[in-house]
C-alpha cells in the first residue's frame, strides 16, 4: 500500500515546465529536469479543488523540465523521470494543464502514455490545436482546454472531476463524455435501442432537415494514384503480392482466414506453376474453391512464366501473400510498409498485386 | 414484368399474422403442440432428411435459452411457418418453381412457431460459418440466445462437392422447417397473438393518391442488400440466386413467408439466417407505423455480386427502382462486410444523387484494437449511417459442458485464429464468429463510437 493510504490522502505527483515550475520562460527551456517537494504553481489549485471536491489529495512531488530539454532529450528525459515519478507511490499523476504551448504537450503526453502501462493513473489537459492532441490522444487522456492560462481554473476544474474518478478507480470508457479528446479508437457498447429504429429515427431527421448524428463520420480516405505504366519490361525484376491467400499447403505461418495479423513471404525457385497439391488458399471471404483447384488463378505463377520468356522480364524468387478480408487498414498499411522495404531492398522495380 | 399481378391495385396486399409461442421443446412419437411445448416424432423427421442421396446422416439436438450449451459451427437459423393462403407456399420457389410475377401474392394467414427455430450444424463447408452461445457472455451478442433450438446436426457422403454439401444442408434446414410447421401448425388454433400488417398500395396503380390536405407524411423507402458472392455467400429469392437476379421491387411481407432464404455464411456476426429475413424489422417496423407516421413506399432487394461491372449495373437499377416509388428516403441494409461496402456506397452515392436522403446500416471492422478505419469504401454522401458495431473487438468466452455440433472448427472460423484457445478452455474470439451479433438489418442494440 501506499503512504497514502497510511495518512488517508491520495498521493499525487505533478509535471510542470519550467514556466509553470517558477524558473522562467523561453530563456530557461532547456533546464534540465528536477523535483521540488509539494505543489508548486498550478499545483496548488488542484489541491484546493481536489479538496472542495471533498477528496484528500497531497501532491507530494513537482517534477519540472524545460520544455526544449523535454523534447531534445526525449527518450532520456522518460527514462530518469518515469522510474522517479513511480518511486513517490503516485495515486495519479497530473501533467499540465499545457494549453496551447507545443512542446509542454508532446512533454505531457509522453509522461501520461509512458506512465499508462505500467498501472499508473495520470491526466494531462491541452488546447485542441497543441500537436500532443494527436499524438498521445490514442494512449492518454488529455482533457480540452482554452488556449492559453486565461483557461487556468476551467481546466484544473476539469482535471479535478476527471482525476477523482481515476482516484476511485472509475475506467473511463468514453473520455469524451469526461471533456476529454476523443481518442479515435471505436469502442463497441450496448445502445438502449435496436439499431433499425435508430435509422428510422435518423431518417425522419434528415428528411425533415432536423441535426442528426451520424454513428460512424466517414474518414478521409488514403487513395493513391497508380503510376504510370512502364513502357519497356525488359531486365526490369518483378515481384508478386496478393492479398487472395494463396499459401503453401498447410498454411505454415496460419495466416488467419479473415482479420489477418500477419503476411507470408515464400519462394519461388524453380516453380513454373503452382498446383493444388503445393499451395492452397487460406481466405475465407470467398469461394475458394477454384483457388485451390488451381491456385494460379489467384498468384498466376504460369501466366508470369510465359510473359517473361515474351518480354523479357526478371522473375523475383520470393513472393508475399496474406488474406484481405475483414483485415484492418491498419494492419494492411503496417503489412505493405514492410513489404515495399524488402523489396526495393531486393532490387524488384515492379510489383503485381493480385486480390480477390 | 407484370402482365398477370390479379392483386395490383388499391388493395393492398394483407397479411394476417398468427404467432404460436413454444415454451419448450421434446419428443414424442407424433409431431405435434402441446400446452406450449412442440414435440417431435424423431424418426419421421431423420427420414424425411435422409431422402436426401447426399446426407448420410442427421442428430438431432435440443438446446434451451440458459443451457451451457454451444451450437457450432452453425450455418443457417430458420423459424417455422404455415403459409394458410391456398396456392401460395412457405419458401415459394425453394421446393417447386413459383413466378412471382406471373402469381404475386395473395392476401390471407400465416402462422408462425415463435420461441423456437431450427438451426443447422454440421462439419463445416467455409470458414465464414459460426457460433451461438446459449449463455454466458457470449448470449448478450444474440438474439438467438434466447430461443429453444432443434438443432440438425447434418454429416453428408464422402466425397460430396462443396457446393452439393451446401445446398444438401441449407434443403434440410427448409425441410425441418417445414415439415415441423404443417404438423403442428396445420388445424384450427386457439391460442397465439394475431398481428395485421397492410403493405403498401403498388405503386403501379396510381388512383391511390389521396390529397386530403393535411401535413403529407414523410415517404419512406427500404433498399434491401443482399449479400450474393457464391458458395456461402448467397440468398434465394423464391428459389432463384440473387446473384443471377436484377434489382427488383417486392411485396414487403414476402419476406414473412420465407420469400428470401439464406444459402449464406459470409460472415456468421453480419449475414442476414434465414430467421433473419423472415422477422426483418427494417420491413416490420416500417409496416407497423406505416399510414400513421410516414408512408412506406415500398421495398428493393438488389444484390451484392463480385465483379465492378455487376456493381455498377445493379446500383444504378436499384436506384432507379427507388427513385420510381417517390421517397423522400431510403433506408439502406447492407449484408456482409467488404466487398458489399463498395456495393453500398455506389447505392448510396447514386440515390442521393436524385435528392433523395439516406440512412445506411452497417457494422464495421475496425480491427481488434478499435484504431483502423471501419469500412474499405467510403462516399461524402454517406453522412448518416447506423453502426452495428466492430466486429473485429474480441469477447472471451467461457467453454461450455455441451457442445453440439463440433468445437474444434472454432480456430478455423472468421475471427477465430490459431492463437484463440486460452489455457483455462476459453476462447478469445472476434465477434465476427458469433451468428447475428453485428447484424445488419438492426435487430440487436449493440453499436461503436469513438472512445
Amino acid at each position: 500500500m501506499s503512504d497514502a493510504s497510511r495518512n488517508g490522502k491520495y498521493r499525487i505527483v505533478h509535471y510542470v515546465n519550467q514556466f509553470f515550475g517558477g524558473v522562467g520562460g523561453e530563456e530557461k527551456a532547456d533546464c534540465e529536469p528536477f523535483t521540488i517537494q509539494g505543489p508548486q504553481g498550478p499545483g496548488r489549485l488542484l489541491e484546493k479543488l481536489f479538496r472542495q471536491g471533498n477528496v484528500d489529495v497531497e501532491i507530494v512531488a513537482t517534477v519540472v523540465c524545460g520544455d526544449s530539454y523535454f523534447v531534445d532529450h526525449q527518450e532520456d528525459v522518460l527514462r530518469e523521470l518515469i522510474p522517479l515519478i513511480r518511486g513517490y507511490h503516485p495515486d495519479l499523476v497530473v501533467a499540465g494543464p499545457a494549453f496551447n504551448a507545443g512542446r509542454y504537450g508532446i512533454a505531457c503526453g509522453g509522461i501520461c502514455s509512458s506512465l499508462q502501462p505500467l498501472g499508473i493513473p495520470a491526466i494531462t489537459a491541452m488546447f485542441k490545436e497543441n500537436p500532443g492532441v494527436d499524438q498521445y490522444r490514442k494512449t492518454a487522456l488529455i482533457v480540452e482546454t482554452a488556449n492559453n492560462v486565461t483557461g487556468m481554473e476551467e481546466a484544473v476544474r476539469k482535471m479535478v472531476r476527471l482525476g477523482i474518478k481515476r482516484l476511485h478507480g472509475e475506467e473511463i470508457e468514453f473520455p469524451q463524455a469526461e471533456g476529454c479528446f476523443e481518442q479515435g479508437i471505436r469502442k463497441n457498447y450496448s445502445h438502449t435501442e435496436p439499431a433499425c429504429e435508430r435509422a428510422i429515427a435518423m431518417l425522419l431527421r434528415k428528411i425533415n432537415g432536423d441535426p442528426f448524428e451520424t454513428e460512424y463520420p466517414i474518414p478521409f480516405f488514403d487513395r493513391v494514384d497508380p503510376r504510370p505504366a512502364i513502357a519497356d519490361l525488359k531486365g526490369i525484376t518483378i515481384a508478386l503480392v496478393t492479398s487472395g491467400g494463396i499459401v503453401p499447403t498447410g498454411n505454415p505461418d496460419h495466416i488467419e482466414s479473415s482479420s489477418a495479423s500477419k503476411y507470408g513471404k515464400y519462394s519461388l525457385e524453380g516453380l513454373e506453376t503452382l498446383d493444388a497439391r503445393t499451395h492452397q488458399s487460406a481466405h475465407g471471404g470467398y469461394d475458394n474453391t477454384y483457388a485451390n483447384a488451381d491456385p494460379n488463378r489467384v498468384l498466376p505463377i504460369d501466366e508470369m512464366r510465359v510473359l517473361e520468356k515474351e518480354m523479357g522480364f526478371k522473375r523475383h524468387p520470393w513472393y508475399y501473400a496474406t488474406v484481405g478480408n475483414g483485415t484492418s487498414v491498419d494492419n494492411a498499411q503496417k503489412f505493405a510498409k514492410e513489404i515495399a522495404v524488402e523489396l526495393i531492398r531486393d532490387g524488384v522495380q515492379a510489383v503485381i498485386l493480385t486480390s480477390t | 414484368m407484370s402482365y398477370a399481378r390479379p392483386h395490383a391495385g388499391a388493395h393492398p396486399v394483407t397479411h394476417h399474422w398468427r404467432k404460436i409461442t413454444v415454451t419448450d421443446l421434446g419428443y414424442s412419437s407424433a409431431t405435434r403442440v402441446e400446452n406450449g411445448k412442440l414435440l417431435i416424432d424423431k424418426g419421421e423427421l431423420t427420414a424425411l432428411l435422409r431422402s436426401d442421396p447426399n446426407i448420410k446422416d442427421v442428430q438431432l439436438a435440443i438446446a434451451r435459452p440458459g443451457d451451457s450449451v454451444r451450437i457450432i459451427p452453425v450455418k443457417d437459423v430458420i423459424e417455422p411457418r404455415l403459409s394458410r393462403i391456398p396456392g401460395y407456399p412457405i419458401f415459394p420457389g425453394v421446393f417447386s418453381a413459383w413466378d412471382p410475377d406471373s402469381h404475386g401474392i395473395p392476401s390471407g394467414e400465416i402462422v408462425s412457431l415463435c420461441g423456437m427455430v431450427v438451426t443447422t450444424v454440421g462439419s463445416i463447408v467455409g470458414y465464414q460459418e459460426g457460433l451461438i452461445d446459449m449463455s454466458g457472455p457470449g448470449a448478450r451478442y444474440s438474439l438467438f440466445s434466447g430461443k429453444h433450438h432443434l438443432v440438425l446436426d447434418i454429416s453428408v457422403k464422402e466425397g460430396t462437392e462443396r457446393h452439393e454439401h451446401e445446398k444438401s444442408v441449407r434443403l434440410a434446414g427448409f425441410k425441418a422447417s417445414d415439415y415441423i410447421a404443417r404438423s403442428s401448425l396445420d388445424g384450427s388454433l386457439s391460442s397465439g397473438s394475431r398481428e395485421t400488417l397492410i403493405n403498401p398500395i403498388d405503386p403501379e396503380y396510381h388512383g391511390s393518391e389521396i390529397s386530403d390536405g393535411r401535413k403529407r407524411r414523410p415517404r419512406i423507402a427500404y433498399l434491401y442488400m443482399l449479400q450474393s458472392q457464391g458458395l456461402l455467400h448467397d440468398t434465394y429469392y423464391c428459389g432463384v440466386d440473387v446473384k443471377k437476379m436484377l434489382p427488383r421491387r417486392i411485396v414487403p411481407t414476402e419476406v414473412l413467408f420465407g420469400a428470401i432464404v439464406s444459402g449464406n455464411c459470409v460472415s456468421a456476426c453480419d449475414k442476414n439466417t434465414t430467421y433473419h429475413h423472415q422477422n426483418n424489422p427494417i420491413i416490420l417496423d416500417l409496416l407497423r407505423r406505416h399510414g400513421v407516421d410516414w408512408d412506406f413506399v415500398g421495398c428493393v432487394i438488389t444484390n451484392e455480386n463480385v465483379t465492378l461491372g455487376d456493381k455498377q449495373r445493379s446500383s444504378t437499377l436499384a436506384a432507379e427502382l427507388i427513385v420510381s416509388l417517390n421517397p423522400d428516403g431510403v433506408i439502406v441494409s447492407k449484408e456482409g462486410f467488404g466487398n458489399p461496402d463498395a456495393d453500398l456506397m455506389m447505392n448510396c452515392s447514386k440515390i442521393e444523387a436524385h435528392g433523395i436522403k439516406t440512412v445506411l446500416l452497417t457494422d464495421e471492422f475496425a480491427g481488434q484494437d478499435g484504431a483502423s478505419q471501419s469500412l474499405v469504401d467510403s462516399h461524402p454522401n454517406a453522412d448518416a449511417i447506423v453502426s452495428t458495431g466492430n466486429a473485429n473487438e474480441v469477447i472471451v468466452l467461457p467453454p461450455m459442458e455441451k457442445v453440439i455440433g463440433d468445437d474444434r472448427v472454432i480456430t478455423e472460423l472468421a475471427g477465430g485464429s490459431s492463437k484463440c484457445r486460452l489455457p483455462d478452455g476459453s476462447v478469445a474470439i472476434e465477434l465476427q464468429a458469433l451468428i447475428g451479433s453485428t447484424n445488419q438489418l438492426g435487430f440487436e442494440n449493440i453499436s461503436s463510437r469513438f472512445k
